[in-house]
């Protein structure tokens, strides 16, 4: 059987010129990039290179790019170092919707004395830039809002926050795993201070993150022990996935233009398929403002862990904000802060498509999708009013 | 995801049984759609209590159609006698097991089953246990009836687990400790139960005093202790003891529950009937 991977928020698949581009420093290259010799010194040369393919993804400079692990120690890195070179400043603004990466460390440092402003969100997962601005205190050492949200897909007004920020004289943090490769960003027009960015989603491996530091922000090391990095993070570099990575971005930059014009309109013709052919299924989050790969669909009547299951026998990855998928018993927090109701959340399903989607996968969903709603929605007690083929099968 | 057994999916796959019944003359509905799962069952049962027919209808994952589906084929030909002894440890073993965070799936079937035969026999839908008790989780509107039940059908230990039964604390959380002390009600029952009655006939105030601390030490301090909980003996005069609670059982908005149901019922079935139990003032 086929699969068709709609999970791409999840993860992506590696890009096959990432993989080639990665061969040679699992075997002949294998240096190390801070040694005196020349076989040292060629991957040196390397990781530059990848360093400046991802500036230039993002309109920064290379100086300002810092590999690190994963998006999660970017994020820790980012909002750490806010906290530990203003001592003096206590609050930090951030949203009810971020990633756990975020919210998980802010509800940790909130144990530890600190005051964590959780900005709230409409029905469409939208924030109030008057809120966002309001929260914004002499002793707000960073506000850390996301580029773009993972599970419903809205894109925030980050230009528009961030020169609040500014104004105010407040750092500025945004998560951007989701949005790095899908939505162009300028660092020289985009004035935040941190970014950062996960190599899984943007078609390179696990274990690959960036934080973009602007250059002049005050920067403390997360880890210690090295020269690495500039001094910025110790620990010997992860060579065949930065340069990997750097290959993902130089990839990202060349497609960008077709994240719209591809990968957009198969989104579209995905989310109108589904919800002209299902009633009772309706869109989640800001279509106005949205990332161009995401579409979450809220189901009445079914739920989102069965649906999951059903479409797995399809050959279907999707990704659900149900609680049952996850093990706790209440929907996902993005959509609770959304407040869509319990009856819709339970049956949400996550699609997220990639630049390797094609229209025959767009179809086969379109076909297959349907009656797997109409046959859970069969035997569910909400549908009496149906009839239908509900019976012993 | 979820490890589920292969029988689990084939039910999920291939529900038996599913779908409304024109001509039940029992049915049983529990959950609800805010909650995430609901099943209602409908049954057939003949004039001499037999359960000629069953089918149902289940919103939720599946693991809950699953439940359901198995709940159909195990109840089928039975009579209502013979279903009524019939858990939810039978459907999670008809199943081959369950993870642990699905169980609250098979409780769901226990107790559709329950109100339906509540249903044929004409009594109120829902059942006296819920009815008498009183609502822990609000969330899920769970009863401490329902918490008990689920502790003693499945001998649960920790709260964790009943949360994965029952669904109960799996919200908001605000009910977590009123669930811890429940479940240290429950736990301690049966073991004082087995011990023999120790209470002297007459005893000097010393004796009295050092039973109270033994009783503490060996009794009472464990049970704290595994919610993260301490108990300090601050005084015993004559039959007045006075504690203070110490560590999360400090915190805890229910410790006057712990005190009279916990600590004042151990020491008076263990020392003495006369025993009043006070916390001492900060």
């Amino acid at each position: 059987m086929k699969t068709v991977y709609l999970d791409n928020n999840a993860t992506t698949r590696v890009a096959p010129e990432v993989v080639e581009a990665m061969l040679p420093y699992f075997s002949d290259l294998y240096g190390n990039p801070s040694s005196m010799h020349t076989f040292g010194g060629q991957v040196g040369r390397a990781v530059a290179g990848a360093r400046e393919q991802m500036a230039a993804l993002l309109g920064a400079r290379p100086e300002e790019i810092l590999f690190t692990s994963c998006g999660t120690e970017s994020d820790s890195t980012a909002i750490l170092s806010a906290l530990a070179t203003q001592p003096d400043k206590k609050h930090i603004v951030t949203t009810r919707v971020e990633h756990p990466a975020v919210l998980a460390l802010c509800q940790h440092l909130e144990r530890r004395g600190y005051e964590i402003t959780y900005l709230g969100v409409d029905f469409k997962g939208r924030l109030n830039p008057d809120e966002y601005a309001a929260a914004l205190r002499g002793d707000t050492a960073i506000a850390s809002v996301m580029f773009a949200n993972n599970e419903v897909g809205n894109v925030y007004p980050i230009q528009q926050l961030a020169e609040i920020a500014r104004e105010k004289g407040v750092l500025f943090h945004t998560d951007a795993v989701q949005a790095v490769g899908k939505i162009p960003m300028d660092m020289t027009t985009l004035p935040v201070d941190f970014l950062s960015l996960s190599g899984h989603k943007l078609h390179a491996p696990k274990g690959i993150g960036v934080l973009y530091i602007r250059k002049g922000t005050r920067f403390r090391p997360l880890l210690r022990g090295g020269h690495q990095e500039r001094g910025r993070r110790a620990g010997t570099e992860n060579v065949p996935y930065i340069i990997g990575l750097g290959m993902a971005a130089e990839l990202a930059a060349r497609n960008i233009d077709r994240e719209q014009s591809h990968v957009a309109l198969l989104r579209d013709r995905l989310e109108h398929g589904l919800v002209n052919a299902v009633p009772d299924a309706v869109v989640n989050g800001d279509t106005d403002s949205r990332l161009p790969n995401t579409s979450s669909i809220a189901f009445k009547y079914v739920e989102g862990e069965a649906i999951l299951l059903m479409l797995d026998r399809l050959g279907i990855c999707a990704s659900s904000g149900s609680a049952c998928t996850s093990g706790s018993l209440e929907p996902s927090h993005v959509l609770r802060a959304m407040g869509v109701p319990f009856t819709y959340a339970h049956g949400s399903v996550r699609l997220s498509l990639s630049r390797y989607t094609t229209a025959e996968e767009i179809d086969y969903v379109i076909r297959e999708f349907p009656p797997v709603i109409e046959r859970l929605r069969a035997i569910s007690p909400f549908r009496g009013e149906q009839g239908g083929p509900a019976g012993s099968r | 995801m979820w490890d589920y057994t292969d029988k689990v999916r084939e039910h999920f796959v291939n529900p038996r049984n599913a779908g409304e019944l024109p001509d039940a003359n029992a049915v049983g509905e529990v959950g609800s759609l805010a909650c995430g799962d609901a099943l209602k069952l409908f049954l057939k049962i003949s004039d001499d209590g037999r359960i000629e027919d069953a089918r149902f209808q289940t919103f939720g994952c599946a693991s809950a159609i699953a439940s359901s589906s198995v709940l159909t084929e195990l109840i089928k030909g039975k009579t209502v006698e013979e279903a009524s002894r019939i858990t939810n440890k039978d459907i999670a073993a008809e199943l081959g097991g369950l993870p642990k965070e699905k169980m609250h799936c098979s409780v769901m079937g226990e107790e559709a089953l329950e109100a339906a035969l509540r249903n044929w026999r004409g009594e109120p839908a829902v059942p006296h246990a819920h009815e008498e008790g009183k609502l822990v989780c609000k969330c899920f509107g769970i009863t401490d009836a329902q918490i008990i039940h689920a502790i003693r059908e499945n001998n649960l230990k920790t709260v964790e687990e009943i949360t994965h039964y029952t669904k109960a604390g799996g919200g908001c959380g605000e009910c977590l400790d009123e669930i811890a002390e429940i479940l240290a009600a429950e736990s301690g029952k049966p073991r004082l139960r087995e011990l023999k009655p120790v209470t002297p006939k007459k005893m000097t105030n010393v004796q009295r005093m050092q039973l109270v601390m033994k009783t503490i030490d060996e009794e009472i301090r464990p049970r704290l202790e595994t919610d993260g909980g301490d108990i300090d003996l601050v005084d015993v005069n004559g039959t007045t003891v006075t504690v203070a609670l110490r560590g999360r059982c400090a915190q805890c908005r229910s410790s006057l529950v712990t005190i009279k149901e916990l600590v004042e019922k151990t020491l008076r079935e263990q020392v003495d009937p006369a025993i009043t139990v006070e916390e001492a003032q900060a």
